[in-house]
């Protein structure tokens, strides 16, 4: 713990500390353009300069220098000073003074630090640099000329997302910044350079010219593309969500979001339904609650009534339908949509139990059955972390592109039972080993060889759990939580041929084994779910609701409502409240606070935000062994998951440029 | 006047052949196994006793600079040798002529100083545009290898020791020594944040020491005739012979081998034949490569060709590249086109330097034609005085030093050109 003055103001930091961290301690603000807390240090914007002694009697790049014992740092010098404003001056030369046309306006590191620290007036009387754009796909729009050079866009596709497609070219006051041959930057975090970038060189293309800052509300929501749960921050205008931004959290998404989290919320004003539908001689046309209502009433459901959830409704939602539905007398609810019938007896079995933090320690993967850049794509820069630190990782299933080295075993999944010496070896080695079960692995029944993996080679031991399942779907930890799982499956709820079903937003399964049922569509998006549905009664989205979600970790996190629900639409536990009046039972609740407060005393766990204690993995079932191939992973298309991201249109422009993009091209040819 | 017996590089000229050998009749290669003998750190001693200072540029003591490297390896990185002959100073041109007609004494040094610091091999990073010179050296390595002079059991000395030719793809500033490891490693060639220094953490993340053409090949030589012989030649501190390089308005332009601190009139009269045009036709100096600032002819007449006297005059030694300019040069034109160079040879890395050698030659260009205002030239002297001292590495100073000798010794004609300029538009106004 070295001792350092700042300032004249003695502090003790760290170990490792950077006179920048060290300054930072003391309180002191130190401008800055390259620095970042997540990425290497480049050094090269030249603005955190300082002044150190002892050292030579030039201003000190504070962010590259190590705090050791006895530094007099100076942050309030004359030097500090002119240092500051000649490299301001240099850095706003040959960056146009385009402001007032420049979305990053309001938010921009340059702007900000020019007023606090530049020198007011220019002196530059030459020819600005004007840079050409260049083409970085359908999310990130360029305007080159503003760039500053600080690579943190550089450095992020290299280190985090471990995809090289960023670069400099040439050399000097010429230097530019592009990706390789000007193709699309082509992964699933790649917008996460707009947030990065402290200039407006970088900008995001689908939201270019809609807001400004200072014009947007900003509400704490929860992702729900997959079931990572990162936190978001949803910036509305009016009755409009204009765009979602990562917050900081480092158990969770650290400072990242995946692009289909940031880009689908596009989605959440098309294809929506405002009004209540009813099948009028096999079509869905216009109608009223009440006769929604009544029509439901009419068929007389008694205690044949099913509830399926789908993948992003919120924990209250759902356990407002199970309450429903258990005051009718059911306990019909299910949340696999797909058919999986997993066991679910014992939840620590079924969850990410590493944590997100954690799997960055682990050194030796076993990733069964989960494509994860698509499943959960910041699950995959925390493993990409954990190879950085020396881990390896096998991966069961068919190939897909890692973006560390990995082993592919091949896509049998009896691999797990004749491991490989090598493989074998590096497990009964490790320290911290762990094992990733994705939904194919779970489709494939081989929840019971993970847990003998598990078993076997020691994934559980004393501060380490190693055994993980990785959900894709937000509602599924909180579904299971709830009790939304039946021991067959969605093929008991078949079998119990109910009369009325409630779809809460379920649109990846088949309704055709339910022809005979009421099908009352409970959600928000006119998708497959609504196009099988009898009755369609609209719902919020996530950003139109509070609600509580559970990401594949057990984390309990709570968003917050953004916006208002468009047309005729209500938030979902108010719909299924009225139904609960117009089918005649009583639900025990007349208030969201009193929903909650229900849930809360059936489950405690979702009262406190953080990770759920689901206790100690099942023994036994060592001698599970899991059979048969995966053909394929369970997501086709990373950008168009859900209904929310199947109406956007930026993620079908996505889908179309960036994954189907070259076949679609030649074909039109 | 140095004697011809005291000369390191006796065939500097390429009088005779620079095969191998040639060089042993000159004396290379002649039992390489017992100065390796005496042990890493008797040689490293040895050095430092020479007084033997980096003649790259900077002066840094050779010896103390090896001796930074690791004595063992705790974590099994091995150590490396990188030898800069990326000699791409304008006005530089003596790493060259060694390659060319002694590289033996080159490949010789390596072995000798790599195994002084406990290196596995040598890198020599040579510049792009050197493809005669290339060719040269690998041949001269090829033969040394043949001879098993150098790799396993390097001269029989027991000591395992490989040299490698790497050649540049025409950068200036991979003629920095972290830059060059960068370069080396593949990267694009833009100098490293220090610390770590490369002694700590370089090539490869092993330890390593960048070492100029020039200082690793004399270390045979100082070995065979003892640090004494050596640091018999010039003043204190500024010990040793050193190759001098004097281009420009000399009757006779040459490489040659002299006495450091040697004063620059008989470097010129003795060597070069006289300014062109007699004494008074010489107008300013540029002492040491294009990256230190220039000096005036009054000043740089009777001073002492080394690093410290060069130091006196607000100038430097550097490469000893004398760039001599008489009365016919346009002085500001002269600094303008370094400049152009500097903003051309810009990693673009950080800022002060990507931004302001641009900003500085586009004034230099005015200031040649007279197109400013005073108040401008005060102002360019702030813009190098932002730039140096705040960029990563010395490419920064470098750009502004000339500029900043121009300004400290040249501004009454600055200020007559833009009076000039400006009268002519008043007149064609009127």
């Amino acid at each position: 713990m070295p001792k350092v003055t700042v300032d004249g103001q003695e502090i003790e930091v760290p170990d490792g500390a950077t006179v920048l961290q060290a300054c930072e301690l003391a309180g002191k603000e130190i401008p800055r353009f390259c620095y970042h807390e997540r990425l290497s240090i480049a050094g090269n914007c030249r603005m955190c300069l300082v002044e150190v002694k002892p050292g030579p009697p030039k201003p000190q790049a504070s962010c590259a220098l190590p705090a050791t014992e006895g530094q007099e740092i100076r942050t309030d010098s004359e030097m500090v000073k002119t240092a500051r404003e000649g490299v301001m001056e240099f850095l706003l030369i040959n960056h146009p003074l385009d402001c007032p046309i420049c979305d990053q306006g309001g938010e921009c590191d340059l702007q900000d630090q020019s007023v606090a620290y530049g020198r007011g007036a220019t002196r530059y009387e030459e020819n600005k640099r004007a840079v050409t754009e260049k083409y970085m796909g359908p999310l990130i729009k360029t305007v080159m000329t503003r760039c500053i050079h600080c690579t943190r866009c550089v450095r992020f596709s290299e280190e985090i997302a471990g995809v090289d497609e960023i670069g400099a070219l040439y050399r000097g006051e010429d230097m530019q910044i592009t990706t390789y041959l000007e193709q699309a930057a082509e992964h699933e975090l790649s917008a996460n350079v707009i947030d990065l970038c402290p200039v407006g060189a970088l900008t995001s293309r689908p939201y270019a010219f809609e807001a400004r800052p200072w014009e947007l509300k900003k509400t704490l929501s929860i992702d729900v593309s997959d079931a990572v749960g990162s936190n978001i921050r949803l910036d509305s205008r009016g009755r409009e969500v204009m765009r979602a931004l990562p917050r900081i959290n480092d158990d969770v998404n650290e400072e990242w979001i995946s692009d289909k989290a940031r880009y689908q919320v596009d989605g959440l004003s098309k294809r929506r339904l405002d009004k209540v539908f009813m099948r009028k001689r096999g079509k869905l046309q216009p109608a009223s609650w009440d006769e929604a209502f009544k029509a439901i009433a009419k068929a007389k459901p008694g205690k044949d009534i099913a509830a399926i959830a789908g993948d992003m409704v919120d924990c209250e939602t759902m356990f407002a339908a199970k309450a429903l539905l258990k005051a009718c007398g059911s306990t019909l609810v299910e949340g696999r949509q797909t058919g999986m019938d997993y066991d679910v007896s014992n939840l620590a079995a079924v969850n990410f139990n590493s944590t997100f933090g954690g799997i960055e320690t682990a050194d030796a993967i076993m990733i069964v059955g989960s494509h994860i850049r698509w499943e959960a794509a910041l699950v995959n820069v925390r493993i990409r972390k954990a190879v950085k630190r020396g881990a390896r990782v096998f991966v069961v299933g068919p190939q897909w592109d890692t973006t560390y080295p990995a082993e592919f075993l091949g896509d049998d999944l009896s691999v797990l039972g004749e491991l490989p010496k090598h493989v074998v070896e590096a497990f009964k080695d490790a320290e911290r080993p762990a094992i990733i079960m994705g939904g194919a692995a779970l489709a494939k029944g081989a929840l019971g060889a993970g847990l003998a993996f598990a078993e076997s080679y020691g994934l559980v031991k004393d501060g380490w759990n190693g055994f993980n399942v990785l959900h894709f779907s937000a509602a599924r930890m909180g579904g299971l939580m709830l009790g939304f799982a039946q021991k067959g499956g969605l093929k008991d709820i078949v079998a119990a041929k109910p009369r009325v079903v409630f779809s809460l937003g379920a649109d990846e399964m088949d309704f055709e084994p339910f022809a005979d049922a009421l099908k009352v569509y409970i959600g928000h998006h006119g998708d497959r779910g609504a196009h099988a549905a009898d009755i369609i009664l609209p719902a919020a989205s996530f950003a139109e609701k509070d609600g509580t979600y559970v990401n594949t970790e057990g984390r309990v996190q709570f968003a917050e409502k953004a916006v208002f629900a468009p047309g005729d639409a209500r938030e979902d536990w108010t719909i299924l409240r009225a139904l609960a009046d117009a089918l005649k039972v009583e639900v025990g609740f007349d208030s969201f606070a009193e929903l909650q407060a229900a849930m809360i005393r059936e489950v405690p766990a979702l009262g406190e935000e953080g990770l759920a204690a689901y206790g100690a993995l099942p023994k036994g079932g060592s001698a599970a062994k899991a059979e048969g191939r995966i053909a394929a992973y369970p997501i086709k298309d990373f950008y168009l998951t859900n209904p929310i991201a199947r109406a956007s249109a930026v993620m079908q422009q996505c889908s179309s440029e960036l994954l189907g993009g070259g076949e679609l091209a030649e074909a039109a040819e | 006047m140095l004697a011809d017996k005291d000369r390191i590089f006796t065939n500097l000229y390429g009088f005779q052949d620079w095969g191998l050998k040639a060089a042993q009749q000159r004396g290379d290669w002649d039992d390489t196994k017992s100065l390796i003998a005496r042990g890493h750190d008797a040689i490293i001693e040895e050095v430092k006793a020479s007084g033997l200072r980096g003649r790259g540029g900077a002066g840094f003591p050779t010896g103390l600079k090896w001796s930074f490297m690791p004595k063992e390896s705790k974590d099994g990185r091995p150590s490396f040798l990188v030898i800069n002959a990326d000699e791409s100073e304008p006005g530089s041109c003596k790493d060259r002529e060694i390659i060319r007609h002694d590289p033996h004494k080159l490949v010789e040094g390596a072995l000798v100083a790599g195994y002084a610091m406990r290196a596995r091999a040598a890198y020599i990073y040579i510049r792009g545009e050197y493809i005669r010179e290339a060719e040269t050296l690998q041949a001269a390595i090829d033969e040394a290898y043949d001879a098993g002079l150098i790799g396993k059991n390097a001269s029989k000395s027991g000591y395992d020791f490989d040299v490698f030719l790497h050649r540049g793809a025409g950068a200036y500033i991979c003629g920095e020594e972290t830059a060059m490891i960068e370069s080396l490693e593949g990267k694009k060639g833009q100098p490293r944040l220090k610390p770590p220094f490369p002694a700590g953490a370089g090539l490869y993340g092993c330890p390593t020491t960048v070492n100029n053409v020039e200082s690793i090949a004399v270390v045979p030589t100082i070995l065979r005739r003892g640090a004494s012989w050596f640091s018999s030649f010039g003043r204190e501190n500024n010990k040793g012979t050193k190759l001098f390089q004097i281009s420009g308005h000399v009757n006779k332009p040459c490489v040659v081998e002299e006495a450091l601190s040697i004063p620059f009139s008989e470097l010129i009269e003795k060597h070069c034949g006289g300014i062109i045009g007699g004494k008074d036709n010489l107008l300013a100096v540029i002492p040491g490569g294009s990256s230190v600032p220039l000096v005036p002819a009054a000043q740089i007449w009777d001073a002492p060709m080394d690093f410290d006297g060069l130091k006196e005059l607000g100038s430097g030694l550097g490469t000893a590249g004398v760039i001599v300019m008489d009365k016919s040069t346009d002085i500001v034109r002269a600094i303008s086109r370094l400049s152009y160079f500097y903003k051309h040879e810009s990693c673009g890395q950080c800022t002060p330097c990507r931004e302001g050698t641009g900003w500085m030659w586009r004034m230099m260009e005015r200031l040649r034609t007279g197109d400013a205002a005073i108040e401008e030239i005060d102002m360019l002297q702030q813009v190098t005085k932002q730039v140096e001292g705040h960029t990563i590495c010395a490419l920064g100073d470098a750009a502004a030093w000339p500029i900043q000798g121009l300004i400290r010794h040249f501004r009454p004609e600055l200020e007559r050109r833009i009076e000039e300029h400006n009268a002519k538009f008043a007149e064609a106004a009127e």
